[in-house]
């Protein structure tokens, strides 16, 4: 007998489970809103855990001293995650889903935000659970917000800069066309012109809807319906579909991450570099950097003045299922204060939200670039804010990762992306 | 003369021959030495950039000379400094403590079931072999979630049962299938000539086929272990800082600044965990090949 | 004690991996079984119950959950609400690569979508699986008839062999990350200029590549153990007999060697089936190099209802291959004792 019969259990599992279905719930699917959730404990003080990814500059770890020191009878411990968005996610929502009641305080990176609060997760910040925003520059509120609720405080920002060479071109550059125009200059010296970060990863989105917001178009209208099939969107995009297509951003680029593209500038091989500010300690400092004195910095060039970075950054949520609450709410407005703040960006090179902050001489002077990070968070556009935005940053990826190779149109690549948008929107 | 020339001919054929022999020797211990370098360049090639970068400043991560440049001990430093909360070396040892607990529970629990299906008739065999391997077919990122519901639920987040457990299931199936295929060309008649001779069954089976099964076994505990070793995806999620392994630890590797790769920290940690495990693997085979090879002689 | 036991006994081709019978012995066979079977029952419990907690309740509660639909948003609250019972909806989705319309009702998933990279998921799937697979027996076959042979440096060889495999995954895929860079060491040794994770051939083969050297080390040591168990005088035998090298190969190595060699390949396809980092680090799936665990994780993150279909849908695509690799290929691996344990009656 040679049928092998000994696959049959494992189709067996199969027809008992669909027995099972008839008296089983969904076990751990979907969520519903938790609105009782989201109103106990709002009194409970006691010890908390604060959970954030990996803590690479060591900041998080004094200030917890110093307000442990302070509040003896309410101690934040501090659950560090990896130092991977995609893992931090997925063990947030993990631990939301289990209802965890340690996951006190946590650190959302900004795209997460409506996601997360259209489960119900996240306490909202209104009425005794709010928090002060004044000083804040307006795009992390708008970021942190999910329909014209806060949800999160935004803790630390983050912006794209021009990074330029100082001694190729005399004056950054205002605009795109500006900037395409001078790579002759690039040319001239046998290097590359221009580059962001173009592989089919998060990184990409932020570059592409950098284009289409830059060039007045956006990802998703104020209905949070896509808005992608108009001519300031294929206007966005064709600027970097032209510039792979004439050579003025190289074709290696469509292989570039954060680091690749940051090697290729300090290698000497580009001219322009759009990254986000940590370059600038790096390219200034380590030994195998080919511009360390002559690294020009400026705001991202968009259609006829600065253009609209994507916002990048991390906010903290209170988790609805926090048993401690106005503990919580006190850490939460501890983190956002000046001080600790300031700490932030002396510390651990991190972006602050408070506004006047990019004006103090001491933080200017160990960071030149907050003047120029300033312009490019006000002017910053949140990537899209929307609970479904997993689908989205996938149809913006594949759709304009297509697109810059050439194989399809600006257009097509749009209308792609609308359409999966809407797909997305439509589930169930 | 003429039975001379015809010896000395024969001799001389007989030497072409030998010649011819001894040619064909050396020829196919040469080419057994020409394979044996290409496996090495093949295996070692990509290893050996992972070691020279571990050695690399940071600053000059992206360097491409072939040979070290800019030479320092910094990143193992790196990997092993506690100041930041990394907890390299408590991994180390929790991998360590993870992967031999592992293996031995698979392996005892994996060489009983393998005895069953290889030497004892009974109902529903099948079933059983389908079942076990049916355990290999769900796609493994599919189960994170609901043994972190179930966990949660019995209260076992974080502890080492709840990353013990998890990789026991997943190199059971493996430890079964190859112990079971061994052990069904075993001599089985030696346990019964074992058990002429005054043994109980489980005496012959340990005294008489466990020695002979050795290099099956040894094979299939290295198989085990280095899977457990390598398992991260069930570990980043149900593991907490103080029972992290060492995939984890390294996942949490970060540069000083955000966004940086820390990849010759990274690279310095692959050596760690790497060079330590060939070396005891090594060391071990050639104990249990030298025991069993004692075995026979005597 | 080994000198009594003589030669070991020689087992030809044809008698393959039989395992020593003691025939029927009338009146006393049904309860000899019997008592087998309660030993096999104490033998076998552990195995089944530890698969039994983290595979059987994962894959059970997977199929639960994918007869549901996923959560879906609430226009008045603006918060996810449960989406209620799906039927086969999920099912009939991915195998139709639909998905669902602004207006209600579904479309053909358009580019971009989860949805719409099912099948191209499934053969990127199976054409990694074949290749690799392929490829890592050969090379793995070779290392271990190498290794198998003894000359000085064998120690060396074969701790050399485990250094692919004994690095982590999290390692081995930054490490081909950086290699395969752009202005990495692989395009610099051979001064090419490969754009390897940014276009479609290329990533497919840093893949194949990457994945190929990580895990031939898991044949050639399972293949290095089936060799080490036949008994060097049977070669001896053969040699006298006047066989060929490929003669001896053929009809001495490979029959022996095939139950073990059967369970490697069974093994590892069943796990390149379900590749997943190497993959997703290289490349993030683009360039058609999305395996299917990789749409399962992504789906994972956008719905887990749907995710919950596509993995048992992975589940049963597995399966299948599985059986027709038993039942084609003759993986005699479990059907000997199969049916030598039924087959008596």
């Amino acid at each position: 007998m040679k049928t092998p019969r000994f696959l049959l259990p494992a189709a067996t599992a199969g027809v008992l489970a669909l027995t099972l279905t008839a008296c089983g719930g969904g076990g751990g699917g979907g969520t519903t809103g938790g609105g009782s959730d989201a109103e106990a404990n709002l009194e409970g003080r006691g010890p908390i855990t604060y959970v954030q990814g990996k803590d690479n500059s060591n900041v998080v770890r004094p200030l917890l001293d110093k307000w442990n020191a302070a509040h003896p009878d309410e101690q934040v411990t501090f659950k560090e995650q990896t130092d991977q968005a995609d893992q931090q996610h997925d063990d947030l929502v993990q631990n939301f889903q289990a209802k965890n009641e340690n996951y006190d305080v946590v650190s959302v990176d900004v795209v997460w935000t409506a996601e997360f609060a259209a489960r119900g997760w996240l306490q909202p910040l209104e009425g005794n659970m709010a928090i002060e925003t004044d000083g804040m520059l307006e795009p992390t509120i708008e970021a942190g917000s999910y329909q014209d609720k806060l949800y999160t405080a935004p803790v630390s920002s983050d912006g794209g800069i021009l990074y330029y060479r100082k001694d190729l071109v005399p004056e950054a550059p205002k605009t795109w066309d500006e900037m395409m125009g001078m790579c002759s200059i690039a040319k001239e010296n046998n290097i590359g012109c221009y580059a962001g970060q173009f592989k089919q990863y998060e990184g990409l989105t932020v570059n592409a809807s950098e284009a289409i917001n830059s060039a007045g178009g956006s990802v998703l209208g104020d209905d949070g319906k896509p808005n992608l099939t108009t001519p300031e969107a294929e206007e966005g995009l064709n600027n970097l579909v032209d510039a792979f297509k004439n050579g003025n951003i190289p074709a290696e680029a469509i292989t570039y991450q954060e680091e690749e593209s940051r090697r290729a500038f300090q290698e000497g091989k580009l001219l322009f570099l759009r990254n986000w500010p940590y370059v600038y300690n790096l390219a200034t400092t380590e030994g195998s950097s080919q511009v360390k004195d002559v690294l020009g910095m400026a705001a991202l060039p968009g259609k006829d003045g600065p253009g609209a970075s994507s916002l990048g950054g991390h906010n903290a949520a209170i988790s609805v299922y926090s048993k401690n609450k106005a503990t919580a709410l006190d850490f939460v407005k501890f983190l956002i204060e000046e001080e600790q703040q300031k700490f932030f960006a002396t510390q651990g090179s991190l972006a602050p939200v408070l506004g006047d902050l990019y004006e103090d001489q001491e933080l200017v002077a160990k960071l030149p670039y907050l003047p120029v990070l300033k312009t490019s968070i006000e002017n910053a556009v949140p990537r899209p804010v929307t609970p479904f935005y997993p689908a989205v940053t996938q149809a913006i990826q594949e759709n304009s990762y297509a697109a810059l190779k050439g194989e399809k149109s600006a257009e097509q690549a749009l209308a792609d992306m609308q359409k999966s948008i809407e797909s997305a929107g439509a589930g169930s | 003369m003429t039975t001379t020339t015809a010896s000395t001919e024969l001799r001389a054929r007989q030497d072409k021959g030998r010649k011819a022999a001894q040619n064909r020797e050396k020829w196919a211990q040469a080419r057994t030495y020409i394979s044996a370098v290409v496996i090495l360049i093949w295996c070692l090639a990509p290893a050996y950039w992972m070691v020279v970068t571990a050695f690399r400043e940071v600053g000059f991560t992206y360097d491409t000379s072939l040979l070290p440049t800019h030479v320092t001990l910094d990143n193992f430093a790196t990997a092993f400094d506690t100041s930041f909360g990394n907890r390299f070396g408590q991994a180390l040892i929790n991998s360590v403590f993870i992967g031999v607990t592992v293996t031995a529970i698979s392996l005892l629990i994996g060489v009983f079931a393998a005895y069953a299906l290889a030497r004892l008739n009974f109902r529903f065999k099948f079933l059983v072999l389908g079942f076990i391997l049916g355990a290999s077919m769900f796609p493994g990122v599919a189960l994170i979630t609901p043994l972190f519901q179930l966990f949660t639920n019995i209260g076992w987040m974080g502890t080492y049962q709840a990353l013990i457990i998890p990789n026991i299931s997943f190199v059971l199936p493996l430890t079964v299938y190859t112990l079971t295929s061994f052990f069904r060309e075993m001599p089985w008649e030696l346990e019964e000539s074992a058990r002429v001779d005054g043994c109980t069954q489980g005496q012959a089976f340990r005294k008489v086929i466990m020695p002979l099964a050795a290099p099956a076994i040894f094979t299939t505990a290295i198989l085990a272990f280095i899977s457990s070793w390598n398992e991260f995806l069930i570990a980043s999620q149900l593991s907490n800082d103080a029972t992290q392994p060492v995939t984890v630890a390294i996942a949490s590797f970060a540069g000083a600044q955000p966004n940086q790769i820390p990849y010759t920290a990274i690279m310095a940690a692959g050596t760690i965990v790497t060079i330590p495990l060939v070396i005891l693997v090594l060391v071990f085979q050639r104990k249990i090949v030298a025991g069993l090879t004692a075995g026979a002689v005597k | 004690m080994a000198t009594e036991l003589g030669p070991t006994p020689v087992k030809g081709p044809a008698s393959g991996g039989t395992p020593v019978h003691h025939g029927p012995k009338g009146v006393g066979e049904d309860n000899k079984i019997l008592s087998q079977g309660k030993w096999a029952t104490w033998l076998l419990a552990p195995t089944i119950i530890a698969l039994g907690i983290v595979i059987v309740y994962p894959i059970i509660s997977a199929i639960v959950m994918s007869f549901q639909k996923d959560a879906g948003l609430d226009p008045a609250t603006g918060l996810f609400t449960a989406g209620g019972p799906a039927g086969i909806q999920n099912y009939v989705n991915w195998l139709g690569q639909q998905c669902a319309a602004p207006g209600g009702g579904t479309v053909a998933c358009p580019p971009g979508t989860l949805g719409g990279q099912f099948w191209s998921a499934t053969g990127t799937t199976f054409l990694f699986t074949v290749i690799t697979v392929t490829f890592e027996t050969i090379l793995g076959f070779w290392m271990a008839m190498i290794m198998a042979r003894t000359f000085k440096g064998r120690g060396l060889v074969r701790a050399a062999v485990l250094v692919p495999w004994a690095i982590p995954t999290a390692v081995t895929a930054q490490l081909w990350l950086f290699i395969f860079a752009f202005e990495g060491i692989a395009n610099k040794l051979f001064n090419a200029s490969i754009l390897w994770t940014g276009s479609e051939w290329p990533a497919k083969w840093a893949v194949i590549i990457a994945d190929t050297w990580k895990t031939t080390p898991f044949m050639a040591l399972l293949i290095l153990a089936g060799l080490q168990m036949i008994p060097a005088d049977v070669y001896e035998a053969a040699k006298v007999d006047g066989a060929t090298a490929w003669q001896r190969f053929r009809l001495i190595t490979l029959p022996l060697v095939k139950p073990a060699l059967m369970v490697a390949i069974l093994f590892r396809t069943l796990d390149a089936l379900r590749m997943f980092d190497l993959p997703y680090i290289l490349t993030g799936g683009a360039n058609n190099t999305t395996t299917l665990s990789i749409l399962v994780i992504n789906q994972i993150r956008q719905g887990f209802n749907s995710a919950a279909a596509l993995s048992t849908i992975t589940f049963i695509i597995i399966f299948l291959v599985a059986f027709i690799f038993v039942r084609f290929l003759g993986a005699n691996v479990v059907e000997q004792s199969g049916a030598t344990g039924k087959g008596k009656k």
